[in-house]
């Protein structure tokens, strides 16, 4: 019976979505709350470099991904200690990563055709292999916050109540960045490289009107990333549109609805 | 032992150095406050102390096992943060809810654990930092400037507080403040800092020779007291074996004095 489902490839994007969104969605709520979007995006934008690394070496394209988007994500991390211009530099890495990606692929040979598959995400050629691997990564990262759920808030609101505490900002900060780089190589089936960082910040944002805790947000996350996963899968499915930013579009239209509700709810407590 | 102890703590950030030869310890149930003026290195023993600045030289000995309650200068909240009062006493650690209950009357905020941190007035936003700080029953207290922000009666009330906690709870308290003439007349010490380790003593002594009344008066209940220093002084308040001259010291002291001048 479940066999049969997962041989139904619609399925198969369901699940490969709903997959991504849970991983994404609380991890995107700490990139939000660290103010770390710019990071996503460069993390996510070199992850196509190591993409071509692994085509042109015959590795697995995960590997690659997640080997490039953990060196990317490392090392702005330590950059970031050291009171460099972080937005220059963040902007400089994110682009740089992107370009030198795009020009690497087209060194080799015969995957000019796939690269819009890279770019915007290709749900719908989701494998059963896919599959596990998504969900994998997406365990593990829940998994990871949830056992480091309290510090890694601690960490946010202020490493020095962290330090107080005994706990070492800098593990917590390192915990994210793994966390972040597996999110990037297990999304970019799904949304694909340019559109990972809306993945993980579109669904956080449009969830923080809703929620007066932190937990309640990232709950209220994942619920909206996992509509927007849904209902993009079918919708570009009915319109014949590109999966990944139909994804995105969902999402941007719940986030737009949220917000707008908030600004109503704050002219009438206002009256 | 000593509950923190720093031997020779020498701190450089980039190329200036912030802290120079400092030794320093406080004892269980010791409340010391350190002076300074601004920019001499306070906040900066503090965060060598919790362990947030490493040592360039010299080294920082915490007791085994020791619990820090630290509250910080100041705490930005991100916007996109959603945080209630009752949430952020359960930081780093999980609290049962009659024990945030509790901590919530002893801050005097019984019904404020459902409100945004946001939300919050200076005041009350500082008695929450503090009641989080003492949830894990610390053996050291340390506090940050807590009042800087607050009105005089405001930061008179944190005062009687925090004599209210060190009673309770027995916990040693350290202090900052770049004010000169607010230290709290409980204070066991004085630490005068300004890179270096000025002066020590207790405040007593300090305001004897001095010959200055209370600043504040009796409308704090004692819990300020006018601590100050002249510029041609002899450190008679002081204890310890500081033979070296005060020529370099450069406190700075004219704004202080003429704060003290204008009240």
């Amino acid at each position: 019976m479940i066999g049969a489902l997962m041989d139904d490839f619609l399925i198969r994007a369901a699940l490969a979505g709903l997959g991504v969104a849970l991983a994404a969605a609380p991890l995107g709520c700490f990139v939000v709350w660290r103010r770390m979007a710019y990071f996503g995006d460069a993390t996510a934008h070199a992850s196509i470099l190591g993409i071509a690394l692994a085509l042109g070496f015959g590795m697995s394209v995960f590997a690659g991904a997640l080997v490039v988007a953990l060196a990317m994500a490392m090392a702005v991390s330590t950059l970031s200690g050291r009171g460099v211009a972080m937005d220059t530099l963040l902007g400089v890495l994110a682009h740089s990563a992107l370009a030198f990606g795009l020009v690497a692929v087209s060194f080799l040979q015969g995957v000019r055709i796939d690269l819009m598959g890279y770019l915007f995400g290709d749900i719908l050629a989701v494998s059963k292999t896919d599959l596990a691997v998504i969900w994998g990564g997406a365990v593990l990262v829940v998994a990871l916050l949830a056992w480091r759920w309290q510090a890694l808030l601690t960490a946010t609101l202020s490493s020095d109540l962290a330090q107080a505490s005994g706990i070492d900002p800098r593990r917590e900060q390192l915990g994210l960045t793994l966390a972040l780089a597996v999110v990037v190589a297990v999304a970019i089936k799904v949304v694909g490289v340019l559109l990972i960082a809306a993945m993980l910040i579109i669904p956080a944002a449009a969830a923080r009107p809703l929620a007066g805790t932190p937990e309640r947000m990232a709950a209220v996350a994942v619920g909206l990333a996992a509509l927007a996963a849904l209902a993009g899968v079918e919708g570009s499915f009915v319109l014949d549109t590109p999966t990944g930013p139909t994804i995105v579009c969902v999402a941007a239209a719940i986030f737009a609805l949220t917000s707008s509700l908030a600004a109503l709810r704050r002219t009438v407590a206002r009256r | 032992m000593s509950l923190v102890e720093t031997r020779g703590l020498t701190v450089r950030i980039g190329r200036n150095r912030i802290l120079d030869h400092v030794d320093f310890a406080i004892e269980k149930g010791e409340i010391v406050t350190i002076v300074g003026p601004n920019g001499s290195g306070k906040s900066t023993l503090l965060r060598a102390l919790i362990g947030a600045v490493a040592p360039s030289e010299g080294e920082v000995t915490r007791a085994p096992g020791l619990r820090i309650g630290y509250v910080p200068q100041r705490l930005h909240i991100d916007p996109t943060l959603p945080m209630t009062v009752g949430r952020f006493l359960s930081l780093p650690r999980r609290q049962s809810a009659v024990d945030l209950r509790m901590a919530l009357e002893a801050a005097g905020l019984p019904d404020l654990g459902g409100r945004q941190m946001g939300d919050l007035s200076g005041g009350q936003f500082q008695r929450v930092l503090l009641a989080r700080a003492l949830m894990e029953k610390p053996d050291l207290l340390i506090l940050d400037e807590a009042t800087q922000g607050l009105d005089q009666p405001g930061s008179a009330a944190f005062y009687r507080r925090i004599e209210e906690v060190r009673q309770e709870m027995g916990c040693a308290v350290l202090m900052v403040s770049h004010e000169l003439h607010v230290v709290m007349s409980a204070s066991d010490r004085v630490v005068c800092l300004n890179g270096h380790v000025c002066c020590e003593g207790q405040p007593e002594h300090v305001a004897q020779a001095e010959e200055y009344r209370a600043l504040f008066g009796s409308g704090t209940q004692g819990a300020l007291a006018l601590y100050r220093h002249d510029h041609d002084h002899e450190h008679a308040g002081c204890v310890g074996g500081h033979d070296h001259a005060h020529d370099g010291c450069g406190h700075g002291h004219d704004q202080e004095h003429q704060y003290g001048a204008t009240r």
